[in-house]
């Protein structure tokens, strides 16, 4: 019985059974990327719910956090999600103009995050050592605010390469735009669970 | 969207450099990258080894008269640390993996061989950058483990050095991990089933899934430990209102994955070369697979049996141990379906056979004393003693480096198309195998009558048995002698082994030796049987030395 087909005996056959072509999996290797990355904030969350619940908050430390700039963050973050999606309804449509005022309204709210989290930093009442509190207030939100850095400029990327007409993505090399739209809502994901955690909890 | 592989207009050769000079090139070739890992690694085992031999050296006198105190502990952290990060991961994943995976599934590279070949060069570098931290201040001196705050009070540019190193070694295993996820998943010939892949596959694709899911914590942890260094915050130092038992959970939750990540590849590695010398298919491959993914998802969940004394609540203590005896199920599963395959076999006790059949005994071993550590009123007298040194180095050493060794002398004749001595192979089977036992047998007996790890002094009636420890330690370091010898020798005056001298069916045996860029010259084979070694076949064919 034979167990392998070999090249000899299949090579005549006119339909090419190799992997001479094979689908994208570039979306696929991102997808395995970004549950690695959450797997890190999973870890930073694991370690302060721990310090929550075990370690008690010195009688002399201070740590205050004030709801209102966190939720205009987190509601500017939910915002430039929906308006990456539309920008890439526009760009299936083939419509760059219009896309690229979407990405750069994406964008634009992707810094003012960082504006807004930066006036957090310098209003809070407490710095990085000053007790366990802050500083992992401090890892967290930052590890996320590199987190947004690194996706506002992407996003200032794929806003420069949809130009018409020397752009080089458009409704026909749509992966870099797919997956930076992918890590844009992985990023407001995150975002939205640390809010819960280290705000509201 | 499709994307063409078949590279028409501009073969890949003619853009990469060829000859020797290919491997010191940011080549693409899936085949070239294994035999980086696997040559990096070993250069980096010769190093990782000498330490070791330090160390033992150190051992044979009761006082600490070898070397000072400080450089003891520098020793033996950069022996963990390159033997764990920089020899047995990259090789068993990295070397095998990249090697044998394209041609396990049917295809013609990797599914990013760009990443592939940058999860490849970040290792040498690290490498050396934790090497030289030994000269700019000394290196890291807390251990592999780098338990704080032993880790935040020793000096810290040596600590610092060593973070830095990991995270870019985690970084590349990450990359690796998505590749081998990818390329075993998405990259299958078609009418190639997953139930129908080499059992490596499976192994590969369960330790890519560990690696995925637990190297960022350890990151993650590591970059909190950094602040602690650099910054002086309080993540793990309790002086400063922080938790060091938060690290140890965090840690282990890598680390303890990680041992899986170093046997699992060795598991697989020793189910493709059984059945071929032993002429038989391979017993049992559904539960085989079955027992893998069960030791993934409970590798997952043990962490905390390296923490019994470590204040650990009892509920936690209990769970942990029972999740760890079940461990030893699929563990257990898999060594009889070796043994069955071997069963009534036409055995060729060559050189890959001997290391693999090393590798059950001192797996076995090793997995009995892991069983009784993992129950706690042994772990605790027995924790941070050479006990757990021994069981450590029984897995590790008699596990992954036996099958490193077994699966160079079987797949060398498809990596450069020569044989290897098979008489000086198993005269280096012989010696590593008395030597390793020698060594670390006599260290079950140390750790039971209470001699402490990772100290460089000891209480002088322990004496006989280091010295007895440090000869097998000898005979060890003098096993790698017949080893390069055989593999110069042959580079250079061995026998030509032609394209399949084991007569074996799976894949990469079925093209050239070496195999040319892209793996074969016209289509790639179907292979749906890879272990149809069947009686009739058995008689034809004798596996075995030409």
């Amino acid at each position: 019985m034979t167990s392998t087909v070999p090249a000899e005996q299949s090579s005549e056959s006119k339909k090419d059974l190799s992997t001479e072509e094979h689908e994208d999996f570039r979306l696929f290797g991102l997808i395995a990327f970004l549950i690695a990355d959450g797997m890190t904030f999973a870890g930073f969350f694991a370690a302060y719910l721990t310090f929550k619940a075990v370690n008690p908050i010195g009688p002399d430390a201070i740590y205050e956090l004030e709801l209102p700039l966190p939720t205009l963050n987190t509601v500017l973050l939910l915002v430039s999600s929906f308006t990456f999606h539309r920008a890439g309804k526009f760009l299936e449509k083939n419509e760059s103009k219009q896309c690229q005022k979407w990405l750069l309204i994406t964008g634009a709210l992707g810094v003012a995050f960082l504006i807004s989290q930066m006036f957090e930093y310098f209003t809070l009442p407490f710095g990085l050592t000053d007790n366990l509190f802050a500083s992992t207030f401090y890892a967290l939100t930052g590890f996320h605010g590199l987190h947004v850095t690194l996706g506002s400029i992407m996003i200032m990327i794929i806003w420069w390469q949809t130009r018409i007409p020397y752009g080089r993505v458009n409704n026909e090399n749509k992966f870099p735009f797919e997956a930076v739209e992918l890590y844009w809502h992985f990023v407001d994901g995150i975002w939205v669970i640390l809010f819960i955690i280290l705000y509201l909890l | 969207m499709t994307i063409s592989l078949k590279p028409s207009n501009s073969p890949p050769e003619k853009l990469q450099p060829t000859g020797w000079l290919k491997y010191f090139s940011f080549s693409l070739d899936h085949k070239v990258i294994g035999l980086q890992y696997l040559v990096c690694g070993f250069l980096f085992y010769l190093i990782g080894g000498s330490l070791a031999g330090a160390i033992r050296v150190e051992l044979i006198s009761p006082l600490s008269d070898f070397m000072p105190r400080e450089v003891y502990n520098q020793v033996l952290t950069l022996h963990g640390t390159i033997m764990i990060f920089l020899w047995i991961v990259p090789v068993v994943n990295g070397a095998f993996g990249n090697y044998l995976i394209p041609f396990y599934v049917g295809a013609r590279d990797m599914a990013f061989p760009r990443l592939n070949a940058v999860a490849f060069w970040l290792i040498p570098p690290s490498g050396l950058m934790l090497i030289t931290s030994y000269f700019i201040n000394g290196a890291a001196q807390s251990g592999w483990t780098a338990y704080p705050p032993l880790s935040i009070t020793t000096p810290a540019a040596g600590q610092i050095i060593w973070i830095l190193s990991v995270l870019l070694l985690g970084g590349s295993s990450i990359f690796g991990g998505i590749n081998f996820i990818a390329t075993i998943l998405k990259l299958r010939r078609p009418g190639l089933k997953l139930m129908q892949l080499p059992m490596y596959c499976w192994a590969m694709l369960g330790t890519s899934i560990l690696v995925v899911l637990s190297t960022p914590v350890l990151a993650g942890t590591l970059i909190l430990l950094s602040f602690d260094i650099v910054a002086h915050t309080g993540f793990f130092n309790p002086s400063l209102g922080g938790n060091v038992i938060v690290y140890q959970h965090l840690f282990w939750f890598y680390s303890h994955p990680a041992v899986y990540i170093m046997v699992l590849p060795a598991f697989g590695l020793v189910s493709e070369i059984l059945p071929i010398h032993s002429r038989k298919p391979l017993f049992g491959y559904t539960t085989m697979v079955f027992s893998i993914m069960g030791i993934v998802v409970l590798g997952l969940v043990v962490w905390a049996h390296h923490m019994f004394t470590s204040g650990t609540p009892p509920w936690m203590r209990l769970f942990f141990t029972i999740a760890t005896a079940f461990i030893a199920v699929p563990t257990g599963i898999k060594f009889f379906n070796w043994v069955a395959t071997l069963w009534g076999g036409k055995i060729s006790l060559n050189a890959a056979m001997l290391f693999s059949c090393g590798f059950i005994i001192n797996f076995v071993l090793g997995g009995i004393t892991g069983v009784a550590l993992a129950q706690v009123p042994f772990d605790v007298h027995v924790h941070d003693t050479y006990f757990v040194v021994a069981h450590f180095h029984y897995i590790v050493y008699g596990g992954s480096v036996f099958v490193i060794f077994s699966s160079i002398y079987h797949w060398f004749p498809k990596f450069t198309g020569k044989m290897l001595n098979e008489n000086l192979g198993r005269f280096h089977f012989i010696i590593t195998f008395i030597g390793f036992n020698l060594c670390f047998a006599p260290q079950h007996w140390l750790g039971l009558n209470g001699m402490p790890r990772r100290v460089a002094e000891y209480d002088p009636q322990f004496q006989l048995i280091n010295q007895i420890s440090s000869v097998g330690a000898l005979l060890m370091a003098l096993s790698t002698l017949p080893f390069l010898w055989n593999i110069l020798q042959s580079i250079l005056y061995g026998d030509d082994a032609g394209d399949n001298p084991w007569n074996a069916l799976t894949p990469e045996w079925l093209t050239t030796s070496p195999p040319p860029v892209e793996n074969w010259k016209g289509e790639a084979p179907l292979v749906l049987e890879p272990y149809g070694y069947g009686e009739k076949d058995s008689n034809k064919t004798q596996g075995g030395v030409k």
